[in-house]
């Protein structure tokens, strides 16, 4: 049977929840620089941890590491899916609602939102600094840098820019709110006494990062 | 009470089929809704009309035969009972009840409120039994079973398998069927000697046959005639794991 190890729907979904949950990290250490911005408004702060993720030889391998983790993660989320609708070719008259979770019916829809809004985010920030667009930041200690910090707040003196920004970010948060429990189940961990404690955790963390990425652009906007 | 039903009338496999209106009158609110189905076939042969076809048997809630997606609830709006055990005043008067079948590509149509589920057979086929050879029979105390496996063991096998799991998910998934007969017998010291290859093939020919994917929306769950726990696709996930890395 090992030769329907790669094929079976459970493995899939346990590379699936596996990947995301580092997606997850990820998401965690990218708050944390961007909070820098709020606290350090002479973007020095920010602009040293963005020279850092840029250049540190470790960094760099995890962000390979993370975008085969972003690949395989849609990957095999769509192919799911696909197989998903194949599996009830006609619908219901009157669809049923008795889910967990309204976020879960809609997975698919909420990750391909994520994927655009990668790309967006990619050609706003990556794009530039590959071209070496990125006008210069002089810093005392250790030299010159590129100033992202202003491409950020520059980017965020546009409203509409703000709104696109709010709303793709609260749709990642659904994302989060229903993956977050899903995983630990796709891995196979419930339990009695700490799958409530998980369930209550995942909402308080799709919560968390998803205002916290959201109070960033409102901040930089507003002042 | 007065109803005015919705329901899908196929002639057969493959044919295209429709949804038919018939109003029924005076009905019960204590008569079951296989009664009131009975009543309405009662009245549709004294036409000359066809019957409507749907499944059923012991109508106890015991034998996991019926079936039916009413208004979008697979066995109805009552939680943890099975159609046969629906009573009518669970429905106002005047409603409109709109009555499916059980949609999964797995599960195709018969004829109209019937679907074949002989694909939850080929998934036990496929290991959900234990291969003892017959001895004296031994006693029941010979071996020592932890109190709440037993219990978790008896919860799963109460899965009369109706295939009402497969019919609320959103991916047509079995995830949930094929969990309870996976843990009934992972559970206990008798089904550990097979666990590996049982776990591996059944949810080999579950994915062959065609059924989706699970998403974990918990659908199943709330649906389950029998309450059968996801804690069960848990388990199955664990021991699907265990099977193949060891
Ligand atoms: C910030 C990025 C993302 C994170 C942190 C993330 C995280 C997760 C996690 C943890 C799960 C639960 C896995 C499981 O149920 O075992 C999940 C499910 C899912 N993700 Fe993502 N995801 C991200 C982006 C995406 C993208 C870009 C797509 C694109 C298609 C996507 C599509 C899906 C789908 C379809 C599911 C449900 C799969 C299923 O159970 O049927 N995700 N995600
Ligand atoms: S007819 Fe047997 S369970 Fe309903």
């Amino acid at each position: 049977m090992s030769g329907t190890f790669s094929y079976s729907s459970i493995t899939k979904k346990i590379w699936m929840s596996l990947f995301g949950l580092f997606l997850m990290t990820f998401l965690v250490v990218h708050l944390g620089i961007n909070l820098l911005l709020l606290f350090d408004p002479s973007r020095e702060l920010f602009n040293i941890a963005a020279h850092f993720m840029g250049t540190n030889p470790a960094i760099q391998i995890f962000q390979w590491v993370l975008f085969g983790g972003f690949i395989v993660h849609i990957i095999l989320g769509v192919i799911l899916q696909i197989q998903n609708w194949m599996a009830r070719p006609k619908g219901y008259k009157i669809s049923g609602t008795s889910e967990d979770s309204i976020f879960s019916r809609y997975m698919i829809y909420t990750g391909i939102i994520i994927f655009i809004f990668l790309v967006i985010h990619l050609g706003n920030f990556f794009v530039l600094k590959m071209q070496g667009a990125v006008p210069e930041f002089h810093h005392e200690g250790a030299g010159h840098m590129e100033d992202m910090g202003l491409l950020v707040v520059n980017l965020f003196k546009s409203t509409g820019y703000v709104i696109f920004y709010v709303v793709l970010l609260l749709i990642m948060g659904f994302h989060l709110d229903h993956a977050f429990q899903s995983a630990f189940q796709s891995l196979g961990l419930s339990h009695l006494k700490y799958t409530p404690f998980i369930k209550g955790f995942g909402h308080f963390f799709a919560i968390v990062i998803t205002a916290g990425y959201i109070i960033i652009p409102l901040v930089i906007h507003f002042t | 009470m007065d109803l005015k039903l919705k329901i899908w009338r196929q002639q057969g496999p493959g044919t295209k089929g429709k949804f038919v209106e018939y109003p029924v009158k005076n009905i019960s609110a204590d008569a079951s809704f296989l009664e009131m189905m009975d009543i309405l076939n009662e009245e549709l042969v004294a036409k000359g009309e066809e019957p409507v076809a749907f499944d059923h048997d012991c109508r106890e809630g015991i034998c996991g035969m019926c079936s039916l997606y009413i208004n979008g609830n697979p066995h109805g709006p009552d939680s943890a009972i099975t159609t046969c055990q629906l009573h009518m005043r669970k429905f106002k008067d005047g409603e409109t009840v709109v009555i499916e079948p059980w949609r999964a590509k797995p599960f195709p149509v018969i004829k109209d409120l019937m679907v074949d589920r002989s694909a939850f057979d080929d998934i036990i086929q496929a290991g959900g039994y234990v291969s003892i050879n017959t001895g004296g029979v031994p006693d029941a105390n010979d071996i020592p079973i932890k109190k709440e496996n037993a219990d978790l063991a008896m919860d799963a096998a109460s899965c009369i398998g109706c295939g009402a799991c497969v019919a609320a998910c959103k991916n047509a998934s079995a995830m949930l069927f094929v969990s309870a007969k996976v843990s009934q017998f992972a559970l206990l010291p008798q089904g550990k000697i097979e666990a590996k290859r049982r776990v591996e093939s059944m949810v080999a020919v579950m994915d062959d046959i065609g059924f989706g994917n699970c998403t974990n929306t918990y659908a199943c769950e709330a649906v389950c005639p029998k309450e059968i726990s996801v804690t069960n696709i848990a388990r199955m996930n664990r021991e699907f794991f265990v099977a193949k890395v060891s």
